[in-house]
Formats: structure tokens, C-alpha cells, sequence
């Protein structure tokens, strides 16, 4: 029993699928294997930016082994349309674009043509028999640079947006909006001290350790079937039907379990492709990415651009503050700037603020979702100075960032008004935490060491639709059926949830992730909204599985239904000691009331119920002489609203934290001057590795979602928010060099330790 | 096109024969000649750990080992580890202490945890950090990780 007064919530079951992930039987995309099989391969371009003017395959065609071979002609030329992909809004004939170039290739790894063979290596074979004739243009891998007006132009056809309006502009920059409220002028006029900064973040990769894979099998019958690892199979399917312009009943997407997606796996790359090859051979077509492949032809998330300037007055209010972000959206439109601007003030409370955000096209992949999509870019900046601004005024980080905090009915900078949120309850547990009342000892070798916090927030998306299937076997336990990927744990807080609706235990559950055909339609995995949106499906499945065990008692015991009472977990008839049973002694007793007792429901909550709030402490250890950071110590505090299964939660919160000590320290895409990714493997992009990492400590605060039947609040992206800029911050405490630019690797730190020397 | 060569070796205990390509890694092999798809492919090429195997008693990457280099060997791979019955104790801690989210990584992990614990049954968590670098978990922050391990062995010394 936990303490808030739940059985099951709170708890800490062994996850379903566990047994299988521990022991190797769990399936995973590239585990398929189909009768006939043959395996795909893409060739990509060599450019950053060229027309193609011709694909000659037949040489390649010649080869022994290979079946076919795909290009853009292959597709169907589609018209723009926009689709809402869950975390990222996509143009559907961009897309198709990208999974194979029509007309131009717009970034070296571009997708050019595609062959299925016999083998993996006849594949690779035939791509080196591939004659592409190139004319090679102007590239700009650079957001600043892309934003001039001499700029090389990627889509001669795309006019600039500006203010919600179209231009006559034709420009790299897709869109500049503005969130203003207030007047910052005169707000930074009211100001005692006045902080402007500029900030440039790399581009960085989600770095899923499962390669994007996908297994098309298009039967006679023109029915597509397609296994593939993703955050969401109906996502999937979406795209398949406007890419390959075919009718939704025509395509089954099958989820297969998935290894890792941090927002990278809802866009489709190879689907499209091997369902091509697979109807031009007749066979089932099995592709997988090499991990160079998921580097250079899959989507990274942006590098940007900020210019972020915060004014306030002696006694730490803060007056007025604006935002400049340029982000990169890679080969075409789409950055998360527009995230990245909801989030990038929105701890605080501002009344002055102006934020403008512009999406920029540049010739590298295609950019795409990455765990709270362009917010931690932008709270590297905002962090920064709020930093510098508390230390201008002798104020207390934390204090600061408390007495500026946002509550319930405070503005957000982009409009909505916050509902109970626990920003000031997170902010003021990291400042009564044991770590930040720890002192930091001295190095005794010349190391430098230093203390940063940040904060940072997200949205959550608390919507959506979610369905769950239920049907109850005679021993009480419930088959659940749900369409939402599980990438870390959401079987096990979904049952849980269903399980404490009923009165059942978490292992009573047997909870399946069921393809397209079996489930009602589920949005993506993706905006931290999963345990809360199908989780909110699941209890109001359970409560529509009480109000139908109700009638069927009311049958068996001969009594009103209405009269039948459900609580704690125990059906009754008034007093009658005969009338009485639990959920689970009580199923397999309702024969002849009308066959067996199921449900279905799906659900689309109304979006309400507001983000989630982050604020971390690092203690970082700086070798002078390299650059070097070591994290010494690392605290993240977190409103996580109901922990459902705490310890997924805890998980959450650490892999975050990880991921936002990469993009902090090591990670980046390296350009050379021909415009081409120089490390796209393991070994030179430099992920934290188990040695790079200490303990990570978790603190977590439960401040409800008033929305949500149990309160969940989405947990899973806000925790890489705050880790750049706190670990700026650190570093600056330990060496007083602030640093503007990401990622803080050896050699940048050392060198602006050296000039600042 | 080359010839397919015969090999025979002992896989998890039973006497395994396959043909296969010169060219084939013995990660290749495992999945696509044997089926045992278990043995996970994360970059092909020695970078992260997933398609961690224990050949002839050394911890390696099986994507840098050809299939027929293990001609007359001894392999282990996580299909030899445990059934769903009766786990073994380092599988058992994963699951106990929540250590694995999306489970790519998580046979080689286990596999290369097991490689550990035999040659040094009482590690600290700074040997427990050092073994595994060679293993990438882009999920955990791996500090749960570390923990199953350190759990892992304590079960093991107390069985």
C-alpha cells in the first residue's frame, strides 16, 4: 500500500514484458522474419545540395540476386498537405520527398533510390552499380548563414510566413511568428539590471540504440502489412496511406517493440520504401538502417540560434524579457521553434515579453522531434541569463527563480493561462534538498569545482485519442488491448491503472501493444502524454467494466443493478452476506448473463491540465588543463503530478538527465566545409557512456493533474530541460567562464578558459 | 560470390552446424542463419555493446567477429541465459530494480554484466562503470542499471 491512499498506484510491480526483454524473446522490428524475405538498401547522395539530373540503374538491375529497385518515380507526386504527427507537424509531400529526392537532394544522406535483393550485401553491392548524374549547387549548413538574403535557396517554391501571413518572399525561412504581451521596452525601462546574451546549440541525435527498420509485405490481394519499430502505428499508417496514396483499409501497420525513440521514430523513412520494393518483387522487403544510415538520413534535432536579453529590478523581480530564436529545420520547414518559444519563459512570471521565432531551412536532414522538442535549447539560453541575473543582484539562484515562479492563473509567454501546476513546489524542494545543502569540497588536484541549477519546463500533450480493448477471462484476469507503443514501461502504469479502477493486483493485467486492425485509433507515443491519455482510456474502460458487472450481477443475484454498490474494490447487495464478492471472485460467476464481459472504449481528453515543471542540481569537476567535465554529483526534481510506477518514473528522470549531459558536454553533428557529417558513428559522436555518469538522484514532487482521474502528469521529456544550462552554470561557478555556445566539449571549454585567461 | 563455408561450433551448451558466408559477421549469422535474434544490432561496428556474446569465455562484440571464426568454439548468448522459469540471477535484478525501459540494449547488458561476474564476483560500482562503458543504454542514465548489477552480485554470493 502506498501513501497516497491508492493499492496498485504507487506500487512498484515487475513490469509484463519484462521476462521477454531479459531473456532475448522480445520482438523488435528487426527481429521480423517472413517467408521469402528479401533485404532493401538505400543509396544516398553524396551532396549536401544538387539537382538530380538523371538515375541510370540498370547495371545495377543486371547484378545476380537483386529483384528491384525504387526511386521517386516509384511515388506518387502528392500535393502539400499538413499533418499533425503528434509531436511534429509535417507536410506530407516533403515527406515523401525525403524518404526518396524528386528532382533535388537537399543534404548529403539524402535518400536517392532503394534496391531489394537476396541478401543484405547483394543489396550494398547493387547501390555501388547506381549511376547518379549530379549537378552539384550551393550548400548552407548554417542557420545564420541560411537566413541572409544571398543565401543559397533550398525550395525555390517556398515563400516566407510572416505573422501568420504568406509573402512574396522567397527564403529559407519558412516562418517568423511572435508571442508579445506587455511592453518590453518599457518593462526593460523599469529595470534596475539588464542581461542580453547570444547562444548558438549544435545540431544532436536522439540516439536511439535500435536503427530505424521496417518489413512491408504487399500481398496479392494489394493489402500492405507492415512491421516496423515505431511510436506510433497509427502514425505510421497515416503516412503510408498520402505517401503511397493508398486507401486506409489497405494497410495494417504492426508494432513491433521498439528500442528507443525519444520523438525520432514517428516520421517514416524506410516504411514507404520497402512497401514499394515489396510491391514491385512480390515479396516481403525487409530494410534496416546502418547506424551511419540513422545519423546522416534519419532526423536529428536542430541546431538554433538565441538571442535572449532579461531585465530586472534590485529586488529580484523580473520586469520585461525578449527572445530572438532562429532554429534549424533541415531540408524543410518544421524546426520546433514553435515549441521551443512556448517554453523558453514560461517558469516565470513576465509581464513584458516578446518572442520571435523563426524556422529556417538548411541543407542537413530533415530535423525532427527530440524529448521536449526545442526546449532544451532554449532553456540553455533563458537559464543562462536568469543565472547571470540572480548573480548580478546577489540573489540566490533558486530564490530568484522562486520568487519569479509561475502558478495557477499566471500567463504563459505564448498565451494559455497555467492551470495547478507545481512549478514553485519543484523549485522550493530543490532548495530544501540535501544536495544543494550540501557544501561542494574543494578538489585537492587542481581541479576546479562548481554547483549550476536550472529549470525547465514542458507542455505535456494532454490529449489526444487512446483506446483500450478489454475482455475478462473466467479467473477475473483482463486481457487489455491498447494501441500505444510502450517505450519504457506504459504496459505496466497502464495496467496499473486499470487494475486499481477494479480492484485487481498490476499482474492480473496481460496487457498487449496490438496492430491497426485490433485497436481503435491511437495517437503517437510521443508528448509525454501516453500514461496519461491511454491511461485516462484505461480507467474509463474499467469504470464502463463495473457499470456491466453491475447488470450481470443484477441478473445472477436478482436484484436491481442500481442497487448493487462498488467500493473499495468489493461489488454488494446492502447487507446480504451472499451478494458480495471482488471484481476478480465474481467474473468467472456471471455465466448466462450474457457471454462474456468486454469492453471498449476510446477517449480524447480536452488538453487541459498543464506541463510539467524541472528544476536540477549539478555539482561538475573541471580539469583546467583539458576541458574536461566530469558530473560529480547530479539532483533532479520534478512535478511528476501521480507517480504511477515510480520507479519508470525515476528512470525517466535519469535518461533524460543523460541524454541533456550528452548534448551538454560531447554531443554534436561535425560539418566538414563540403557539407558533410564528419563523426556519424558511436565512436565520434560521443554519447554518455556508464563511466561518464554518477548516480542520478531523484526527487519527486506530486502535485496532481486536476485533469487526469489519478492525476498523471507526463514525465517523460521535461528532464532534459534544464541539464545544459545547468551544467553551464556549474561551470562557470567552477572556473568563471560562462559558456554560450553547445556542446561545452574539452576542446571548446579549454579554449575559452584560455582566452578569458 | 563467394562459397558458403561449414562450421560447426557449441552454442549455449548444444552442438550447432550452419553454413555461411565468408563475409558474414558472427552477429549476421546469429540472426539471420540461426534465428537468435536475441543478440541485438546496434551500430555494427564495435561501438555499442548490444550484440555483446561470451566466446570461449571472453566477453565480445559479435559484430567484429566473422561467423565462421568460431569453427569448433564455445558461444554464449542470451538464449543460453535463463528461461522465463527460472531467470538468472542478473536477469532476475534488471527486472527487480527496473533497469531496463525500451530493452534493446538490455541482452547485451546482461551478457556482458554475466562476463563481469564471472571473472570478478564483488565489484564496485566504479569496476561495475568501467566493465559496461562498452555497452551504450540511451535510455536508463544507467543508474539502475549499475545498481541490478551490484544487486546481481550480492544474489549471486548469498545463492
Amino acid at each position: 500500500m502506498s501513501t497516497n491512499g491508492y493499492k496498485v498506484i504507487g506500487s512498484r510491480p515487475i513490469r509484463h514484458d519484462g521476462v521477454d526483454k531479459v531473456t532475448g524473446r522480445a520482438k523488435y522490428g528487426a527481429d521480423v522474419q517472413l517467408t521469402g524475405m528479401l533485404y532493401g538498401k538505400v543509396l544516398r547522395s553524396p551532396h549536401p545540395h544538387a539537382k538530380l539530373k538523371g538515375i541510370d540503374t540498370s547495371k545495377a538491375e543486371a547484378l545476380p540476386g537483386v529483384k528491384a529497385i525504387a526511386t521517386a518515380a516509384d511515388l506518387p507526386q502528392i500535393a502539400d498537405k499538413i499533418a499533425d504527427l503528434g509531436e511534429a507537424v509535417v507536410n506530407l509531400r516533403d515527406s515523401s520527398n525525403n524518404v526518396l529526392a524528386y528532382g533535388k537532394v537537399l543534404y548529403r544522406g539524402h535518400a536517392v533510390a532503394a534496391v531489394a535483393a537476396t541478401s543484405r550485401h547483394i543489396a550494398a553491392e547493387a547501390l555501388e552499380l547506381i549511376q547518379v548524374e549530379y549537378e552539384p549547387l550551393p550548400h548552407v549548413t548554417s542557420v545564420l548563414e541560411a537566413m541572409k538574403d544571398d543565401a543559397p535557396i533550398l525550395h525555390e517554391d517556398l515563400k516566407m510566413t510572416e505573422m501568420g501571413e504568406e509573402t512574396d518572399k522567397v527564403s529559407n525561412i519558412a516562418n517568423h511568428f511572435q508571442h508579445k504581451q506587455g511592453d518590453p521596452e518599457a518593462g526593460f525601462t523599469e529595470a534596475d539590471m539588464v542581461i542580453e546574451r547570444e547562444f548558438e546549440t549544435a545540431t544532436v541525435h536522439q540516439g536511439y540504440i535500435e536503427p530505424h527498420n521496417a518489413t512491408a509485405e504487399w500481398n496479392e490481394e494489394g493489402h500492405l502489412t507492415l512491421y516496423t519499430s515505431t511510436q506510433g502505428a497509427f502514425s505510421v499508417r497515416d503516412q503510408l496511406v498520402e505517401i503511397l496514396q493508398i486507401p486506409v483499409s489497405k494497410v495494417t501497420v504492426v508494432p513491433m517493440e521498439i528500442g528507443g525513440g525519444f520523438g525520432g521514430k514517428i516520421s517514416v523513412y524506410l516504411a514507404p520504401v520497402a512497401a514499394v520494393l515489396s510491391r514491385k518483387t512480390g515479396h516481403p522487403v525487409q530494410m534496416t538502417m546502418d547506424r551511419d544510415e540513422v545519423f546522416i538520413g534519419s532526423g536529428p534535432t536542430a541546431a538554433s540560434y538565441l538571442k535572449i536579453k532579461m531585465g530586472a529590478t534590485n529586488d529580484g523581480r523580473i520586469t520585461a524579457a525578449t527572445a530572438y530564436m532562429a532554429y534549424e529545420a533541415g531540408a524543410y520547414p518544421g524546426s520546433p521553434v514553435g515549441a521551443g518559444a512556448g517554453c523558453i519563459l514560461t517558469p516565470y512570471r513576465i509581464p513584458n515579453v516578446q518572442i520571435d521565432g523563426y524556422d529556417v531551412c538548411v541543407n542537413k536532414p530533415k530535423s525532427n522531434a527530440y524529448r521536449a522538442p526545442g526546449a532544451t535549447n532554449a532553456a540553455f539560453g533563458s537559464e543562462t541569463v536568469v543565472d547571470e541575473l540572480a548573480e548580478a543582484l546577489g540573489i540566490d539562484p533558486l530564490e530568484f527563480r522562486i520568487k519569479n515562479g509561475v502558478t495557477e492563473g499566471d500567463r504563459r509567454p505564448d498565451g494559455p493561462e497555467h492551470p495547478r501546476i507545481g512549478c514553485i513546489e519543484t523549485t522550493e524542494a530543490a532548495k530544501s534538498s540535501a544536495h544543494y545543502g550540501a557544501s561542494l569540497e574543494p578538489s585537492s588536484d587542481g581541479k576546479l569545482r562548481g554547483r549550476g541549477v536550472a529549470s525547465g519546463y514542458w507542455f505535456n500533450f494532454n490529449g489526444g485519442r487512446s483506446a483500450i480493448s478489454v475482455s475478462v477471462n473466467d479467473d477475473g484476469s483482463i486481457n487489455m488491448l491498447e494501441g500505444s507503443t510502450d517505450i519504457g514501461g506504459s504496459r505496466a502504469s497502464i495496467s496499473m491503472m486499470l487494475a486499481e479502477t477494479l480492484g485487481l493486483s498490476a499482474k492480473d493485467i496481460n496487457p498487449r501493444v496490438v496492430d491497426t486492425d485490433a485497436i481503435g485509433y491511437t495517437d503517437a507515443t510521443g508528448g509525454s502524454r501516453t500514461t496519461f491519455a491511454t491511461g485516462y482510456a484505461a480507467h474509463a474502460t474499467g469504470k464502463a467494466l463495473i457499470c456491466e458487472m453491475k447488470k450481470r450481477l443484477a441478473q445472477a443475484w436478482e436484484v436491481s443493478a442500481d442497487a448493487i454498490d462498488f467500493k473499495d474494490g468489493l461489488f454488494s447487495y446492502k447487507n446480504d452476506e451472499e451478494k458480495r464478492g471482488t471484481f476478480k471472485e465474481l467474473s468467472g460467476k456471471i455465466g448466462g448473463t450474457g457471454g462474456p464481459l468486454v469492453a471498449q472504449i476510446s477517449t480524447q481528453p480536452d488538453g487541459s491540465g498543464g506541463g510539467a515543471f524541472a528544476t536540477h542540481i549539478v555539482d561538475v569537476e573541471v580539469d583546467p588543463e583539458t576541458g574536461k567535465v566530469d558530473i560529480l554529483r547530479y539532483t533532479a526534481v520534478q512535478d511528476v503530478g501521480t507517480a504511477i510506477h515510480p520507479s519508470y518514473v525515476e528512470g525517466q528522470l535519469q535518461g533524460g538527465v543523460a541524454q541533456g549531459v550528452g548534448w551538454a558536454l560531447n554531443e554534436e553533428y561535425i560539418y566538414n566545409t563540403d557539407g558533410g557529417m564528419t563523426n556519424s558513428s558511436f565512436l565520434d559522436y560521443r554519447m554518455p557512456t556508464s563511466l561518464d555518469l554518477p548516480m542520478i538522484e531523484t526527487i519527486l514532487v506530486e502535485v496532481p493533474n486536476v485533469s487526469h482521474p489519478y492525476g498523471v502528469r507526463g514525465v517523460g521529456e521535461v528532464p532534459i530541460v534544464p541539464p545544459p544550462a545547468a551544467i553551464a552554470n556549474a561551470i562557470y561557478r567552477a572556473t568563471g567562464t560562462r559558456m554560450y555556445e553547445l556542446p561545452m566539449s574539452p576542446p571548446r571549454l579549454a579554449s575559452q578558459m584560455a582566452k578569458n585567461a | 560470390m563467394s562459397s558458403k563455408v561449414h562450421v560447426q561450433a557449441r552454442i549455449n551448451g548444444d552442438d550447432v552446424e550452419f553454413l555461411c558466408e565468408p563475409r558474414q559477421s558472427l552477429l549476421e549469422v546469429l540472426r539471420d542463419v540461426l534465428g537468435y535474434t536475441g543478440t541485438k544490432e546496434g551500430c555494427n561496428n564495435g561501438n555499442c555493446g548490444a550484440c555483446s556474446v561470451i566466446l570461449e569465455g571472453r566477453l565480445v562484440n559479435s559484430c567484429l567477429v566473422f561467423g565462421f571464426e568460431i569453427q569448433g568454439k564455445e558461444l554464449q548468448t542470451i538464449e543460453g541465459m535463463g528461461s522465463p522459469e527460472e531467470l538468472h540471477p542478473v536477469q532476475q535484478q534488471f527486472l527487480e530494480n527496473a533497469a531496463l525501459q525500451c530493452g534493446i540494449c538490455t541482452p547485451g547488458f546482461i551478457v556482458s554484466t554475466k562476463a563481469l561476474l564471472d571473472k570478478n564476483p564483488d565489484p564496485t560500482e566504479a569496476e561495475v562503470r568501467y566493465w559496461l562503458a562498452g555497452n551504450l543504454c540511451r535510455c536508463t542514465g544507467y543508474d539502475k542499471i549499475v545498481r541490478a548489477v551490484l544487486d546481481a552480485a550480492k544474489a549471486i554470493k548469498n545463492s
